[in-house]
């Protein structure tokens, strides 16, 4: 429970339905290092308010109500492989990896301990029970759609986890809320990363790992050396802000290659890449032998595009897209769907990006 | 079933006598004690029974009382004040890695301040090497603080001789006796200290009151400004009502200190020969000397489970046990008195307190007796370490204490 309106109405309703309903809240980050010079505390996602909001909503439902401390866990699984992320070139989503390791695997665990049936989130993604198997569907309010942070999920946890909100739109969601009575606070849809609450997340990677160590030049496409920059971390594939460079059409940065700490611009037909390599991938579906054809989404709220995904080997496949993509970002989700549903997904590589740009640029010209 | 209350190191409940006598001072007795008309005086004579009975509690006068809020709040003041009066004649304190974060926090804030600060280590069974005391001791050294029971551990710490050795380098000596005081004697003038601190709630009283001694002719600077209340040091309308429990409650627990450690102290040890016997693969935290240690209190790990796992299943069987320290925000944390004491890592962080008060019997033990064994089993049936058969990691704990 998170103390917002989709958690609050996931509890309400299960107790409504007369089940014996726990609230757990999952503390992974010491906010205090947040607080700024006047003393206030950044408004996030997950803050220690939000305990606060959630123990109030779990008293209303006259709920037990636990906070479990994380912080540790949080480092390793979620904070580490952000800042790996960012000096290996890549642009991490620290939201799927929280999703897969603290709420579904450590979370999930807790709650098996306490002999729950069920570990419930107010996520808007379906499961569905078909020929003895359990599937992930999209959520029904399609702008909702939360499947992109749950591509990590395994059979055996889906048998355990449930989402009721899953069938609702967030329209319906706020109905019940009313309709329950829950004071539950309208808190603005963060799209910041929990734990970089002022969105500074430069400034973070350096108090964690130093400033200065990923310095160096700006090349274009072809390799001509067109300025300085500080630190690769600071930039991500598609970005155009922030480069300082005099160039005759806009340029955009289109690969980040961190082992010679470069960041490669170039102009705008060069961030359309057709093919990318995912790692890790993780199957709703037995795996399959050669290219199947999948909808591919590549980042959250991107409209997924039809793809053939052919597979590599060792839990790696490359997409091949039908119609070239900007912004395909090395460290981002790639999510294979069968119309709503969910059948595999996987993490964008840097390598295989890079190559599939040169050859791009190959047949341009 | 009716809930079983183990965790009186974090609070107890109001005495019904303490509230008895409380009631009266918040309708009908309701004046400010420093008001010179009839309704101060009726509420200052009351205050100042309260402090005599505080007073006699641990044997000093009742003009060395100063009423505070809360525990923390008389940490605070007798190190943050001590060190601002001192400060010409040094700036450095000793304490242990054990403390209270009232003492610790207080400690590391004032490090920052530029203030030295050395952390005493303890062993394993979390005691202190007195000769760790006098070999830290330096010129620059003006308190020692060493609090005189630990929370979690229940371990009690040689007071008395700590105050030699202060008085014999002629250095201020404070300890945190929050733990301490109702249930093994505490005497100021047999343990030579200078400033000690206790708080209500844990005894008895109502939360929102505490008392420091301060010993005749100590020389510290207030930390609350303001009204020239308890003879300056400091500032505030006393909690009338509050104070008067406190006084109370100390009372009672002077009247019944003996006959409170033989019960509690039989009820623990019926819990601690059940618990060690029935359940394999557990640590005793804290010295296996029972005499060392709070009548009340027990602290054990599991192996191969995590603590927060098992006190969440004891409260769904309605008891209440603590893994150390309640913090601030009902979370869970690993504990420092655990690192302190290289206690493994996975063992630390299934520590888990068992802390017996007056209300505290012999079915409840008893109670608790037939749940533990067997929720500790599940657990480990759950647990991939158990099943692995692996042994507990290396003492990462170790490196978090030296960072304090």
């Amino acid at each position: 429970m998170s103390g917002g309106v989709d958690s609050s109405v996931a509890a309400a309703l299960l107790k409504e339905q007369g089940c014996e309903v726990i609230g757990m809240t999952m503390q992974i980050w010491d906010y205090s290092s947040f607080t700024d010079e006047h003393g206030e505390k950044f408004g996030t996602c997950c803050s220690l308010d939000d305990v606060y909001d959630a123990r109030r909503v779990a008293e209303s439902l006259e709920i037990p109500f636990y906070v479990v401390n994380f912080e540790k866990q949080f480092e390793t699984a979620v904070i580490d492989r952000f800042c790996d992320d960012y000096f290996n070139g890549r642009t991490p989503n620290p939201c799927v990896l929280c999703n897969q390791v603290l709420k579904f695997e450590i979370l999930l665990r807790r709650a098996r301990e306490l002999q729950a049936d069920y570990l419930v989130t107010g996520h808007y993604a379906q499961l569905v029970q078909e020929d003895g198997q359990m599937t992930l569907r999209k959520g029904r309010d399609r702008n909702k759609d939360q499947t992109y942070f749950l591509f990590t999920l395994t059979s055996e946890q889906m048998q355990y986890i449930r989402f009721p909100l899953g069938g609702m739109t967030k329209q319906e969601v706020r109905s019940h809320a009313g309709r329950l009575g829950l004071q539950v606070a309208e808190k603005p849809e963060s799209q910041d990363i929990c734990f970089v609450p002022d969105g500074n997340y430069v400034r973070f990677l350096e108090e964690q790992r130093g400033p200065g160590t990923m310095n160096g030049d700006i090349v274009y496409i072809d390799g001509q050396v067109l300025g300085r920059h500080q630190g690769t971390y600071r930039y991500t594939v598609g970005q155009r802000r922030g480069l300082g460079l005099a160039w005759p059409e806009p340029l955009y940065v289109v690969g980040i290659d961190a082992a010679n700490r470069r960041v490669i611009v170039g102009e705008k037909q060069h961030l359309s890449v057709s093919r990318c390599h995912v790692f890790d991938v993780n199957w709703f579906i037995q795996p399959p032998s050669g290219t199947i054809e999948a909808s591919c989404r590549i980042r959250y709220r991107h409209q997924e595009v039809p793809s053939r995904i052919t597979t590599l080997g060792g839990g790696t496949v490359q997409i091949d897209f039908d119609e070239p993509q900007k912004g395909v970002t090395p460290g981002q989700a790639a999510v294979f769907y069968d119309d709503d549903r969910v059948i595999g997904g996987g993490w964008i590589s840097n390598s295989a990006t890079r190559d599939e740009q040169r050859g791009t640029r190959k047949s341009e010209t | 079933m009716s809930n079983i209350y183990l965790d009186y190191n974090a609070t107890s409940p109001v005495r019904p006598e303490v509230l008895e006598v409380m009631l009266p001072f918040y309708r009908e007795q309701f004046g400010n004690p420093s008001s010179v008309h009839w309704a101060g005086r009726q509420v200052s004579g009351a205050l100042e029974k309260a402090r005599e009975q505080v007073a006699a509690l641990f044997n000093d006068s009742p003009a060395e009382i100063v009423f505070v809020s809360c525990g923390s709040e008389g940490d605070n003041m007798a190190i943050k004040g001590t060190l601002d009066a001192l400060k010409e004649k040094g700036n450095h304190i000793i304490t242990t890695s054990i403390e209270h974060p009232a003492v610790l926090e207080t400690c590391q804030y004032l490090e920052k301040q530029g203030y030295d600060v050395t952390y005493l280590p303890v062993d394993r069974d979390g005691m202190l090497d007195l000769d760790d005391l006098e070999a830290a001791i330096t010129e620059k050294t003006v308190l020692i603080s060493v609090m005189w029971a630990n929370n979690e551990t229940g371990n009690i710490y040689p007071i008395e001789q700590i105050g030699r050795i202060a008085r014999k380098y002629n250095i201020r000596f404070h300890t945190d006796a929050v733990q301490a005081v109702g249930k093994i004697p505490v005497d100021v003038q047999k343990a030579n200290v200078d400033l000690l601190v206790i708080s209500g709630h844990k005894i008895g009283a109502p939360k929102g009151v505490g008392a420091l001694y301060v010993r005749r002719g100590t020389r510290m600077s207030a930390l609350m400004h303001g009204g020239h209340q308890e003879r300056n040091r400091r500032a505030g309308t006393q909690n009338v009502a509050g104070i008067v429990g406190l006084g109370k409650a100390c009372e009672l627990a002077l009247a019944e200190l003996d006959e409170y450690y033989d019960r509690v102290r039989a009820l623990r040890d019926r819990l601690e020969d059940g618990v060690l016997s029935q359940v394999p693969d557990i640590k005793l935290n804290g010295t296996p000397d029972r005499e060392k240690r709070l009548p009340n209190t027990l602290n054990v790990s599991f192996a191969y489970i995590e603590g927060e796992s098992l006190l969440l299943n004891l409260d769904m069987f309605g008891i209440a046990a603590s893994s150390g320290s309640a913090c601030t925000s009902g979370s869970l944390e690993p504990s420092h008195v655990m690192g302190a004491m290289c206690v493994e890592v996975t063992l630390a962080h299934s520590s888990t307190r068992f802390s017996l008060g007056p209300e505290t019997t012999e079915s409840e033990i008893d109670k608790v007796l037939e749940v533990l064994p067997a929720t500790v089993q599940r657990l480990r049936d759950m647990s991939p370490l158990y099943n692995c058969g692996r042994t507990a990691e290396g003492c990462e704990t170790c490196e978090t204490v030296r960072r304090i």
